[in-house]
């Protein structure tokens, strides 16, 4: 259970400390204080919380709510098994199988596409298997497998391993036949990947924004870190695209969740103001997310 | 790569644990007896420090291992992280001070009558310490078990030291997490239950052994 209270995070402690007495000061000597904020379970993938995506736009709509959104950050296909069971109030993830088959058993009631970007196709400067030379990531993937290069997949059902087996599948090959010598198969989250990755000197498929908050593992790594070979803003190859979406749930399904805020927090983040608040959003001067907001 | 079953991810655990244990053993119970029968200054001290061990938590030393043993760490050329060995010296480093303390606290208690009359015997070196060990057997074999089941139980360390690589480094605890991450929550709670068992097997057979000697 500890592993999901560290993951519940909304800020920083120090901040987080330093409002909670605010308040208690507010308490003892201020007027009386508003109604409680209301709680939102967030259930998410973890890019979008380790981008700090989540942390530059969120307070936006907890003020304008007077909410207090509790992120749960975890692999899409958790977050979407978690959501089934109650334990969120609304979902934002980036596996649109999953979503649809979410959609079609009827766990869902609405399912908005917020944003997106490109995912990438990162190793080593040495690129064994010719990666950069690719036209494209099945191009990419071909390469990897037929100079049996080192590949470290997420195996864990999130977003980006759903992917991953997309662009396999996409050239006929089938990874559950990959041989462990070089396909390496984690089940761990992305960041657990990247430095699995950067061990290996192999490949992986990343999210742009987790690459790039990890400098330990990138091109000024100590030991040779991980470039990106293929994809991300500055390469939009097609078939790396990577889109975001908020799923309001069925409340008849788990009664207890609060949908009334689910509703306004899939409300807020597909409107044109925190459309912009996510195109201001950078890391390290690199813009991560294209909001592209519209029902689906 | 085919989904790994169910029992060699089990019996990759029991490998790794049962070796990590074993070397525990082979170390930590001639050095607990050792230390165990004689008084020497300095002991509570030494004492103190190896109960503090018994907190130590298995994701720090699986940290401080994994930046030992990546390729930029000081013994990065060994190859060993995300290998069975690194898991096997993680749980052994880990065990380390239960095997040698519990084994250490066994053998002092030994009753003095015993010893004197081994002495008397003309017992000295190894075999006055086989045969404080073999009085204190119960406790020793207590010691042993004792560090088995925490190996086999911690995640925190192999996890970050295997890697928990399918079909390569992942043991029951890790795949556990695994397959928690991934939804499939019915295939992580027959895991736990697997787990569950081989600790209780153990535990119940180390209390009969002990209630069988003690008839």
């Amino acid at each position: 259970m500890s592993r999901y209270a560290s993951q519940i995070s909304k800020a920083p402690p120090l901040v987080a400390l330093a409002a909670s007495l605010a308040v208690f000061a507010a308490g003892c000597f201020g007027p009386p204080p508003g109604p409680a904020p209301e709680r939102l379970v967030l259930q998410t993938t973890t890019s979008v919380r380790d981008s700090g995506l989540l942390d530059a736009i969120l307070s936006d709509f907890e003020s304008k709510e007077n909410a207090d959104v509790s992120v749960v950050a975890v692999g899409s296909g958790q977050a979407l098994e978690n959501s089934k069971r109650g334990d969120g109030d609304v979902t934002l993830v980036h596996s649109p199988s999953a979503e649809v088959a979410f959609m079609n058993n009827g766990s869902g009631t609405a399912r908005w596409q917020i944003m997106y970007n490109y995912f990438v196709i990162v190793g080593p400067a040495s690129d064994p298997a010719g990666v950069r030379n690719a036209s494209n990531a099945s191009d990419a993937f071909t390469r990897i497998y037929t100079s049996a290069s080192i590949f470290v997949s997420r195996g864990d059902n999130s977003g980006t391993h759903t992917k991953e087996l997309s662009i396999w599948a996409a050239i006929g090959l089938n990874a559950s036949t990959f041989p462990t010598a070089w396909y390496k198969s984690i089940g761990r989250g992305m960041a657990d990947d990247l430095r699995t990755t950067f061990e290996f000197e192999g490949y992986t498929l990343s999210d742009e924004g987790t690459y790039w908050s990890i400098p330990s593992i990138g091109p000024n790594a100590l030991g040779g870190g991980l470039f990106i070979l293929q994809g991300g803003l500055a390469d939009p190859t097609p078939d790396l695209k990577n889109t975001y979406s908020v799923i309001q749930l069925n409340v008849s399904r788990t009664p207890s969740i609060n949908a009334r805020l689910g509703e306004r927090f899939a409300l807020w983040i597909t409107s044109p103001e925190t459309a912009a608040r996510i195109a201001n959003y950078t890391v390290e001067g690199h813009q991560l997310f294209f909001p592209d907001p519209r029902r689906q | 790569m085919a989904e790994t079953s169910l029992a060699s991810v089990a019996a990759l655990s029991l490998l790794v644990s049962g070796t990590a244990t074993l070397l525990a053993a082979l170390v930590g119970v001639p050095a607990g007896a050792w230390l165990g029968s004689r008084g020497f200054r300095g002991r509570r001290v030494l004492q103190t420090l190896l109960h503090s061990l018994y907190g130590l938590p298995p994701v720090l030393l699986g940290l401080l291992l994994y930046l030992s043993l990546s390729r930029t760490g000081p013994l990065g050329s060994l190859r060993w992280l995300y290998t069975v060995q690194g898991m096997v010296l993680a749980q052994f480093l880990l065990i380390l001070p239960f095997v040698l303390g519990l084994t250490w606290n066994a053998v002092a208690s030994v009753d003095p009558g015993v010893r004197d009359t081994a002495r008397t015997l003309g017992a000295h070196g190894r075999t006055f310490l086989a045969t404080l060990v073999r009085e204190a057997r119960l406790g020793v074999l207590g010691a042993v078990m004792v560090g088995f089941g925490r190996a086999v139980s911690e995640v925190g360390a192999v996890i970050i030291v295997g890697g928990n690589i399918q079909g390569e480094t992942e043991v029951l605890t890790t795949s556990i997490v695994k397959y928690t991450g991934r939804g499939d929550f019915a295939i992580a709670v027959g895991l736990g239950l697997i787990l569950l068992a081989i600790s209780l097997t153990i535990f119940a057979a180390l209390t009969l052994l002990q209630g069988g000697d003690s008839k």
